[in-house]
């Protein structure tokens, strides 16, 4: 326990560039980024290819291969190539480690809407642009934000650990204390890598809970369901 | 009014499901198809909004051939309803109804409102309109799917099977609220089914379709049961072809005896097998034997000119009298059909 207050305790922890606040932001900066570059790919590319039902094997596969890929090696083979100058070579490894889970989750979420709700939804006139984005996303929303939520988690932990190539992010505190024999910064690192899993955890749920219908959660108002039972 | 011109269905793996179909749905009428499965129903009926393209031939809507008009466009005037009901389940009930509307970019307080209309329409409490899909049953989703078909007030309705998901209580009560609403309304219906009861109840005209897609018979449904086209119709028709037939015999020729009926406290004497005692405001109380003895016994009614043979023949059965009370529309009995005149009638609707 010294040892916690000793790292969260000490004012020199808390300024400059290898303080908590910098070091949470690059991870947060990291994770953030690498994150949203992998949406801007993975969730276009599952939208279509489950809407079209066009090139689904192709998907499953090559997330599968690309789930096999070591990220770690990736990382330091990267770091190898390009140097450390820019943040360039961790935000590689960490965008093709996030799209697979939200890719696929995307495309079966979307592949795997009821056809009848489908078929109804062109029967009353809906364009195809309209039945994807009013019915199709809506439905398959549980899925895509899964998806998120797993990319979410494993960006966050590779980030951790792309700490080794002597970039920043919240694994300095870890990595630099083992080197230095400063348990207090261990430990300390690692209650705050912990935590922001955590804090990671909360955004995906109430994220969840304010964009998911509640028709489509089945998670409806008390107060909705007792007015309404006389009548069923 | 829909026109089917000489319309084949042929799919990718050289199925033909409809084969040189052509008919007409009269404007303002219902036309079913019905057979047996894999005739090709959903098929014909889904070329109509053009959920599936005809490979030859024309369906025309009004005279004007849909082929011509863009799918999006041509099914927003045209409710559409299927087995499932197809809700949206992110959407609430409201919301559901109200889709077509919107599309048609109506503002949404009217859109809403039109739907609260729909619903209490449809025989639902508008208070459901809050809820989601999964919050209401079967019965009650369907009807939710008639009210989403009708909400922008299209002049054609298309229904795939739309009842045969419920239960049979629950399908009868929708099949009246349909006959009830069309009543009112007046659309184009064309309704597929593969139960030939519903068929006959729902139709003013039947497509009795075979297997490969062919028309086997299009006729009223009174002439459909008394001279089915060939023997495939006739085994589809089924084996009580003939009871089902007296359901378009009419009963206000039945000659009706006044003689018959006593009042409740009658002990005997009547030369009769049974008379009827009757309360003293006029309802029918039981069947009582001719001399007086034992307790009432149960009885049946029709009621003359609006009911059919069918219902007088149910009501006779009824009783160990033989005989149908028939009551007026405030439920006070105005005579009796006996058995002999059952009979005749019988003997006539047989010839006829
Ligand atoms: N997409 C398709 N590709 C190939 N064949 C099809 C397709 N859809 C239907 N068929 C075939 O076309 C024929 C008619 O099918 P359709 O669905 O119209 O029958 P139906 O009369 O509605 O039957 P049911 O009462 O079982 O619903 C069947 O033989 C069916 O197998
Ligand atoms: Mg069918």
């Amino acid at each position: 326990m010294s040892w916690l207050s000793d790292f969260f305790g000490d004012p020199a922890n808390w300024s400059g560039p290898d303080g908590i606040p910098a070091r949470l932001l690059e991870h947060l900066e990291f994770s953030a980024l690498a994150l949203a570059l992998a949406m801007l790919v993975a969730i276009p590319l599952g939208l279509l290819i489950g809407h079209t039902g066009r090139g689904g094997v192709v998907v499953v596969i090559s997330a599968n291969l690309a789930r096999a890929l070591p990220t770690l090696g990736l990382l330091v083979l990267f770091v190898l190539l390009l140097g450390t100058a820019s943040i360039l070579p961790v935000i590689i490894p960490l965008v093709l480690l996030a799209i697979p889970p939200i890719l696929v989750n995307t495309f079966e979420g979307i592949r795997g809407v009821d056809p009848e709700l489908r078929d109804a939804a062109y029967g009353m006139g809906l364009t195809g642009g309209q039945v994807l984005g009013r019915v199709l996303v809506p439905v398959a929303l549980p899925l895509i934000l899964l998806g998120l939520r797993l990319s979410a988690i494993q960006v966050v932990a590779t980030t951790t650990v792309a700490a080794y190539t002597g970039l920043g992010g919240l694994g300095r505190f870890v990595i630099d204390g083992f080197a230095t024999k400063d348990y207090a910064s261990v430990v300390g690192g690692s209650v705050l890598i912990v935590l922001f899993a955590l804090a990671v955890q909360l955004v995906f749920t109430l994220l969840q809970r304010t964009t998911v219908s509640p028709g489509v959660s089945r998670r409806v108002k008390v107060r909705q369901v007792a007015s309404g039972r006389e009548t069923t | 009014m829909i026109t089917f011109d000489a319309v084949t269905k042929r799919y990718a793996d050289g199925t033909v499901a409809v084969d040189n179909l052509s008919l007409e749905a009269p404007t303002g009428e219902i036309t079913v198809f019905v057979g047996p499965s894999g005739c090709g129903k959903t098929t014909s009926l889904r070329m109509i909004n053009r959920m599936i393209d005809a490979t030859e031939g024309r369906i025309l809507l009004d005279g004007d051939p849909v082929q011509d008009i863009d799918p999006p466009k041509l099914r927003r005037g045209i409710g559409y309803v299927i087995q499932q009901a197809g809700l949206f389940p992110h959407k609430k009930i409201v919301d559901n109804v109200a889709t077509v509307p919107l599309l048609l970019g109506w503002d949404r307080g009217k859109a809403r409102s039109r739907a609260m209309e729909l619903l209490e329409r449809v025989g639902l409490d508008p208070a459901m309109g809050e809820r989601y899909p999964f919050q209401l049953s079967g019965g009650q989703q369907q009807r939710v799917g008639v009210a989403r078909a009708l909400a922008a007030d299209p002049p054609v309705l298309l229904m795939d099977e739309p009842f045969s998901a419920v239960d049979p209580i629950v399908r009868t009560s929708l099949q009246d609220e349909l006959l009830r609403l069309q009543a009112e309304l007046n659309k184009t219906i064309v309704f597929v089914t593969h139960d030939i009861d519903e068929a006959i109840k729902l139709g003013d005209r039947v497509a009795v379709l075979r297997v490969g897609g062919r028309l086997a018979q299009l006729a009223d449904p009174k002439t459909l049961l008394s001279e089915p086209a060939d023997d495939f119709v006739r085994e589809f028709l089924g084996h009580d072809r003939g009871i089902r037939r007296l359901q378009f015999v009419g009963t206000d020729g039945l000659r009706l005896r006044t003689d018959l009926t006593v009042p409740a406290g009658f002990s005997g004497g009547s030369p009769e097998p049974w008379v009827l005692a009757v309360s003293d405001d006029g309802r029918p109380v039981g069947w009582l034997r001719g001399d007086g003895g034992g307790e009432p016994e149960p009885y049946g009614t029709f009621r003359p000119g609006r009911d059919s043979m069918r219902s007088a023949l149910d009501a006779a059965l009824l009783s160990p009298s033989g005989c149908a009370v028939a009551v007026g529309e405030d439920g006070k009995v105005v005579g009796v059909a006996t058995r002999e005149v059952l009979d005749a009638a019988l003997a006539e609707a047989a010839d006829g």
